[in-house]
């Protein structure tokens, strides 16, 4: 899509991260010991640090994804966020106070508390690195896309701002600063949903979306062609250039004053139809067109609107004001216009044409639109749907950089408090998104290039100023989250991996030191892999995040806590068996064989997330291990 | 002695939060299970309209983001009565002692 520098926003924008880095500077100077870089002198009010715990989890992924995959295939979308909410449930009712009588500073520390052994010590590091990096990529992606609308720039410079910002928080104070930063933001994130929300509903729903005229509706052309042996011939005031077929579906190229536009040939009460589509063209060696024109004309337009709205089975052309249930089932007896893309190649040209395909209110609020699991599920697709609702039910309590959240409170009924009104503000969140993401569906400001920044852009059509605040709260989301995760990276290297597994012996000073640097090592990592990963689905990206995280560190937990035979071998075999399957399949999958270039259907297997397989195997390996290689000194210290 | 008779009582607490932990933890599985199985076995299901017009995916999806805030809530209540039964034990005998 085509954006243009909002200065508003840019204003908004310095001042928060103004803001940002002044908390920094003010923790900073506080930071002497290495208990208050990792874990903020455990000295954080339960109540900052739910909300904060809601502000690390509510990341790009969920405002930006969920609300994106909604807004494009309605349901679906909606699975993430009842997976990831229910997620708490296991973290809430499994590990949250039994973690935190167990541990100190990292996830390892804790899994370690009664072993003290170098292979646990090892194998944990490895896995909270991995699972901090898949997690990191989505996030840093996810900062490029915001950076482009609102700065004007291009994505690798977004990569790197975030980056730079970030490494600097971090390195300057650590895990107090990034609390603080991140219960600012969660708060400023639920509270400008609610109003976002209250906006849409105070809208409506309406054929025709122009926000009384702050923005115009584009009415999309249909013409009448005349057609001889399925071959469109002639049609008026336009001239007829070629025509492609796709699958089922045929475009047809047609040109007026110079201007090359595509058509989806369509049938209507058994006459032929010519229904406008959107086209980018790459030219070889030229810019793109947008729309036959180059970007700068504008005539690439923001879509997705309703066809049909039915109250009380009669059609009206709007509703006005309504409420949050008869928003929902207005919607779902309604007919919503969605934009599906097709690629060919026209000659020398690569040509995306999004078309625009009428899909009943009705099959919008069902699965099925990415997960096939009614019509056209086969045995795959099934058992991809249940391996990603495991992965995210199981992923949350398993994520390292929500683990150390639980350090930061002073006692286990501390860290339960904030961990209930955690669930109660990311659920609450929750439930916003699907207002959110069914009112970029229908109130044509979706962007086809990149559904993430579907709530953005929905917000800027109610107001410049709206959409200022959001887009920098939603930058600051991807701030927050990529200091904690990086918080947890540089935990994994330089106090687990340097300090107890080299047996370092580093000084309290040294410690903070080795953080910082690890910090900055993991950032510069983070900015090439966001440039390397551009363009790919964000929330898809965290699913595998939440994958690898259930089957590498959630089966040891687990067994851990509630089964007394387990050993740390079984631990760091769990660990290992956990990241290796996960990852083996990751690499294998379908989305991976095309992205290798070697096409989706010639993939070993079809399964897309891993969880299903990966997390029994590593439930099965820790138990296994433990049996066959039992403790030897159980408890070494208290 | 003293020290070892609080660490005791803090033992069985442990124990009786973690089972109630357990057993919502169970009442969950299975609700969030229930919606998966009818998503892959009885998807037609998910289509009936049953709460105010909304098909059961949107009833049940949204009912379970709110069942997962309420036995949060029943979890705490419990856990803090649970710690609270246990405190007022060791105040009664502190006194008693002093």
């Amino acid at each position: 899509m085509i954006y243009e520098i909002s200065y508003t926003a840019l204003a908004f924008f310095l001042v928060f991260v103004g803001l940002v880095l002044g908390l920094s500077f003010y923790f900073g100077r506080k930071t002497s010991s290495s208990s208050s870089y990792y874990a903020a002198g455990g000295q954080i009010h339960w109540g900052v640090n739910g909300i904060a715990f809601a502000g690390d989890y509510l990341s790009a992924a969920s405002f930006l994804g969920i609300c994106g995959m909604i807004a494009i295939s309605g349901f679906d979308g909606f699975l993430y966020a009842i997976g990831f909410l229910a997620g708490w449930i296991v973290a809430l009712f499994l590990i949250a106070e039994p973690f935190k009588r167990l541990g100190k500073f990292t996830f390892t520390d804790a899994l370690n508390a009664k072993f003290n052994s170098r292979a646990i010590t090892l194998s944990a590091s490895i896995g909270t690195l991995i699972v901090s990096v898949f997690y990191l990529i989505p996030q840093m992606v996810g900062a490029g896309d915001l950076v482009m609308p609102l700065l004007g720039l291009p994505h690798w410079v977004g990569v790197l701002l975030v980056g730079a910002i970030v490494i600097f928080i971090v390195a300057s104070a650590g895990m107090a600063s990034t609390t603080y930063v991140q219960f600012l933001k969660g708060g400023l994130l639920i509270v400008l949903s609610l109003i976002l929300t209250f906006f849409i509903l105070k809208n409506g729903l309406t054929l025709t979306p122009d926000f009384k005229g702050s923005s115009s509706h584009y009415t999309f052309m249909e013409l009448s062609p005349e057609v001889q042996n399925d071959q469109v011939v002639s049609v008026p005031g336009w001239e007829v250039i070629s025509q492609q077929t796709v699958g089922t579906k045929t475009f047809v190229k047609l040109a007026q004053n110079g201007v090359e536009r595509w058509f989806d040939w369509t049938e209507q009460d058994g006459q032929p139809v010519l229904k406008e589509a959107l086209s980018v063209t790459q030219q070889p060696g030229g810019p793109a067109l947008y729309n036959g024109e180059v970007k700068e004309s504008r005539k690439f337009y923001q879509v997705g609107h309703m066809s049909k709205i039915l109250v009380n089975g009669e059609e009206v052309e709007r509703t006005g004001p309504v409420g949050p249930f008869e928003f929902l089932s207005t919607i779902q007896e309604s007919e919503i216009i969605r934009f599906l893309q097709v690629k060919f190649s026209d000659g020398v040209d690569e040509v995306s044409v999004y078309y625009q395909q009428s899909t009943p209110g009705s099959s919008f609020l069902l699965p099925g639109l990415k997960y096939k699991i009614g019509r056209d599920a086969n045995l795959w697709s099934k058992l991809d749907f249940i391996s990603l609702m495991l992965a995210l039910f199981l992923g949350t309590a398993a994520l390292p950089h929500i683990l150390i959240r639980y350090y930061t409170v002073k006692t286990p009924r501390d860290a339960r408090k904030s961990t209930i009104l955690a669930i109660a503000a990311i659920g609450g969140f929750y439930l916003l998104t699907l207002y959110m993401g069914l009112g970029a569906a229908v109130n044509g400001v979706m962007d086809v290039e990149s559904s993430n920044m579907a709530a953005p852009l929905l917000a800027k059509a109610f107001g410049a100023a709206l959409f200022s605040i959001i887009s920098a709260v939603a930058f600051a989301t991807v701030l927050g989250t990529v200091s904690g995760l990086i918080v947890a990276s540089s935990g994994a290297i330089a106090h687990d991996f340097i300090d107890v597994y080299l047996k370092k012996n580093l000084s309290d000073g040294q410690k903070v030191k080795a953080g910082k640097i690890a910090a900055f090592a993991v950032g510069i990592f983070a900015i090439l892999l966001g440039m390397a990963f551009k363009g790919i689905n964000v929330s898809f990206l965290v699913g595998w995040a939440f994958a690898i995280a259930a089957s590498a560190n959630l089966p040891s937990i687990l067994f851990l806590l509630f089964w007394k035979k387990t050993s740390s071998t079984g631990i760091a075999a769990s660990i290992i068996v956990g990241i290796v399957s996960s990852l083996a399949i990751i690499l294998t999958s379908p989305t991976m064989w095309d992205l290798y270039g070697l096409g989706r259907t010639a993939a070993p297997h079809q399964l897309e997330n891993p969880a299903l397989i990966s997390f029994p195997l590593a439930v099965l390996t820790v138990y296994l291990v433990s049996l066959w290689f039992p403790k030897r000194d159980a408890v070494v210290s208290q | 002695m003293h020290v070892n008779n609080t660490s005791e009582e803090k033992e069985s607490l442990t124990k009786r939060k973690s089972v109630l932990g357990i057993r919502l933890f169970f009442v969950y599985l299975i609700c969030y299970a229930g919606f998966v199985a009818i998503g892959v076995f009885q998807y037609e299901l998910l289509a009936v309209p049953v709460l105010g017009g909304l098909n059961l995916a949107l009833a049940y999806g949204i009912g379970l983001i709110v069942f997962a805030v309420i036995l949060g809530v029943v979890y705490n209540y419990y856990c803090t009565k649970y710690e609270d039964e246990v405190e007022q034990a060791v105040e009664i005998e502190e006194g008693g002692r002093a």
